[in-house]
């Protein structure tokens, strides 16, 4: 049997210092992290600096596609680039519950490691505490990340330009990462082929950017689904929204496991999608834009910024019908009959 | 998706919509009695797509919707127990009691498991010897067969720790119910779920008795927008019968081995739905034989004093008198989030229904 975590692992004493070297400097190991300060000194130019922390806490740690290691790093690093930042630094800290493996703690922790990697970002610096079994249940991670925003892009984060006609634009399929993960769970016996969406999406959104679309809001859709962003934009800023449900992409695994639990695909997790809004004269080229990463293969034109009914989301139903799209309350919960 | 996509053929829809829309011009109300149909019905925004003279109506087909809350709260005492586990379908924990809910008791510790079927309910029960298993069997004709399969399976196995806490009801008698109050109702597009398990002749009695017809209606757009069409036929035919629609699912006959099973471990009570009061031989209790696994006789609990809600008027709703816009605390003190009535919790519940897709 490998090693386990041990109360002491997080002690601060020599089998913290034996753990931080071992494990986080082995991975995460960078000329700002390597000094090993209190706080990381980090360079700036004179652009906005975009700040943002998320803690995750996913049960099980590992599910079809990814693990809590590249959540943590993919859900801070899509709240940076949604804002226009472009991600530079990350922290990363772990609560461990004292006896799990140092096995599963090194495959999240490579997970970090490569997802950092991949988006081009470093982690800085961290922390490790360790409770006694039954305090957390595994591992909880917190991210916090650093991006720098060209002021050009101050608007984005707002929203405050969307104005009517402006096209309502997502980067793929909805509700993967919530019916992998409930799969994942054992959950009433489904196999599926359902895998998570999590994905850190910076890459993309730089290419949108640097193809100069006039893009005017983006957020990433994850937990509540796309359903709580589009409410949340419609209510934050007083407009309307009409989506048309056909143009929506979802999986037909995914459709498939909604529609025997009776959940609703608009109110799934991901982790790995935004709602972007463009202008109606560029929406076109952000699409051509997307469909060259790949994470933007299946991306859709999904609905419109309306002069009508402010205040609310619209949905136009498959079949033609006319319905609001109301903020998820609670989880959501399988039908009993 | 083959098998869903058929039914929501947006051309089809189209067309049905015109034939419905040219059989009549009276103002007709007709009832989904079924939770799900509820939700069906606003989740694919179908009266949107009706003509104004053809009314819905939700019925009392949601089954923590029509639940007491004398029962919520005796589930609540059960959950306080220090040797109870309570397995429950999740849209009863956040049914408020009258001071508490299930899901505030979990919160303080209590364990209360969500369970997807009953069957897992029994085998936390296998797995946790030395604690009470206590399910809350919830539903009309649709769980009661299953809860009475895990009842017999408990009692296979010399179980000696599963209980069923039983609130089952049957759908009959409330839709009869409803007509003797004197709602104004053209037809019922009747349970689809329900009858896959009764079979169609137990409604029978109502276009006999009462001149108003059924027909047992599948959940898709189609299936629904057909049974529509059904039934204002039959109203400008004169003719009024019970018709099943969901064809691929219901025979007049029913799940005769189903029937048989809740046979052998339920019996009829009276029991009390809310808005239509206590109706007669409408509920199902354990029957002797398995009296064992009873909660409510094995096992006994002080239960709080019975608070109801003021201003909440679920009950009018569930017989359809009222709609959820009439309701003073409809949307205002009563939301999705914040439930006060029933009938905001579940997803079939009708102001549940109503609040997310028109509020």
């Amino acid at each position: 049997m490998g090693k386990s975590i041990l109360l002491e692992h997080g002690s601060g004493g020599k089998l913290s210092r034996n753990l931080i070297k071992e494990m986080f400097i082995k991975y995460f190991g960078n000329p700002v992290l390597n000094n090993q300060t209190d706080s990381a000194l980090l360079n700036t130019d004179s652009n906005l600096i975009s700040f943002t922390t998320d803690s995750y806490v996913v049960d099980p740690l590992f599910f079809p596609g990814g693990n809590i290691g590249k959540l943590a790093v993919c859900g801070t690093l899509n709240d940076l680039a949604v804002s226009g930042a472009i991600p530079k630094y990350i922290s990363v800290s772990f609560i461990l519950e004292e006896g799990i493996s140092f096995e599963d703690l090194e495959l999240i922790v490579s997970s970090i490691a490569d997802e950092a990697k991949k988006a081009d970002v470093l982690v800085v610096t961290g922390d490790t505490k360790v409770v006694n079994r039954g305090k957390c249940d595994k591992i909880f991670i917190n991210t916090s990340g650093i991006g720098i925003l060209d002021k050009k892009y101050k608007h984005i984060s707002t929203g405050e330009n969307i104005k009517a006609g402006d096209k309502i634009i997502i980067n793929g399929t909805i509700g993967d990462h919530g019916m992998a993960v409930m799969a994942a769970r054992d959950f009433a016996g489904f196999k599926t082929d359902i895998r998570t969406d999590c994905a850190c999406l910076n890459m993309l959104i730089t290419d949108v950017l640097d193809a100069k679309c006039n893009v005017k809001f983006m957020r990433d859709a994850t937990r509540g689904g796309i359903a709580t962003i589009l409410c949340e934009l419609t209510e934050n800023l007083n407009i309307g929204i009409e989506v048309d449900e056909s143009q929506v992409p979802v999986k037909e695994a995914v459709r498939g496991m909604c529609e025997l639990l009776g959940f609703d695909p608009f109110y799934v997790a991901n982790e790995g999608k935004i709602i972007m809004i463009a202008s109606a004269d560029d929406a076109e080229r952000v699409v051509e834009v997307m469909k060259q990463n790949e994470f933007g293969i299946d991306c859709s034109v999904i609905g419109e910024v309306t002069v009508n009914h402010k205040g609310k989301a619209i949905l136009r139903t498959g079949i033609g019908g006319t319905r609001i799209i109301e903020m998820l309350s609670g989880e959501q919960l399988p039908r009993i009959c | 998706m083959q098998y869903i996509d058929e039914y929501r053929d947006k051309e089809i829809v189209g067309r049905i919509i015109k034939k419905i829309s040219s059989l009549t011009t009276r103002e007709i109300f007709l009832m989904e009695v079924c939770g799900g149909h509820t939700w069906a019905i606003q989740k694919f925004g179908i009266p949107s797509l009706l003509p104004k003279n053809i009314k819905l109506l939700s019925g009392p087909g949601c089954p923590v919707c029509v639940t007491s809350r004398a029962y919520i709260d005796k589930a609540i005492a059960y959950s306080r127990l220090q040797d109870v586990i309570i397995t429950t379908y999740g849209d009863l924990i956040r049914v408020p009691g009258s001071s508490s809910s299930l899901n505030k008791e979990k919160s303080k510790g209590a364990d209360i498991r969500i369970v997807y079927s009953v069957l897992d309910a029994l085998q936390t029960a296998r797995e946790n010897s030395s604690k009470k298993i206590i399910f809350l069997g919830i539903g009309f004709e649709t769980t009661a067969p299953a809860s009475a399969v895990a009842i017999i399976n408990a009692a296979n196995e010399k179980l000696d720790n599963f209980y069923l806490f039983s609130s089952h009801k049957i759908m009959p008698p409330a839709m009869t119910a409803i007509i003797e109050e004197g709602v104004t109702i053209d037809g019922y597009i009747a349970p689809g779920h329900v009858s896959t398990i009764t079979g169609s002749r137990i409604f029978e009695h109502i276009p006999a008795k009462y001149g108003v017809g059924c027909v047992i209606s599948g959940f898709e757009p189609l299936d629904i927008l057909q049974s529509i069409y059904l039934l204002i036929k039959q109203i400008k035919d004169n003719n009024f019968k019970v018709e099943i629609q969901y064809k691929r699912a219901v025979k007049p006959e029913g799940n005769i081995k189903a029937q048989n099973i809740m046979k052998e471990v339920f019996t009829l009570r009276d029991d009390w739905w809310r808005g239509l009061g206590i109706l007669e031989n409408s509920g199902l209790k354990i029957n002797e034989k398995y009296s064992a696994f009873d909660a409510e006789r094995i096992i006994q609990v002080n239960v709080e004093e019975l608070i109801e809600e003021d201003g909440c008027i679920c009950g009018d709703i569930l017989k359809g008198v009222k709609t959820p816009a009439q309701c003073g605390l409809f949307a205002s003190q009563c939301t999705t989030a914040n439930p006060i009535g029933a009938c905001m919790v579940s997803n079939e519940g009708a102001c549940n229904a109503y609040y997310r897709f028109n509020k």
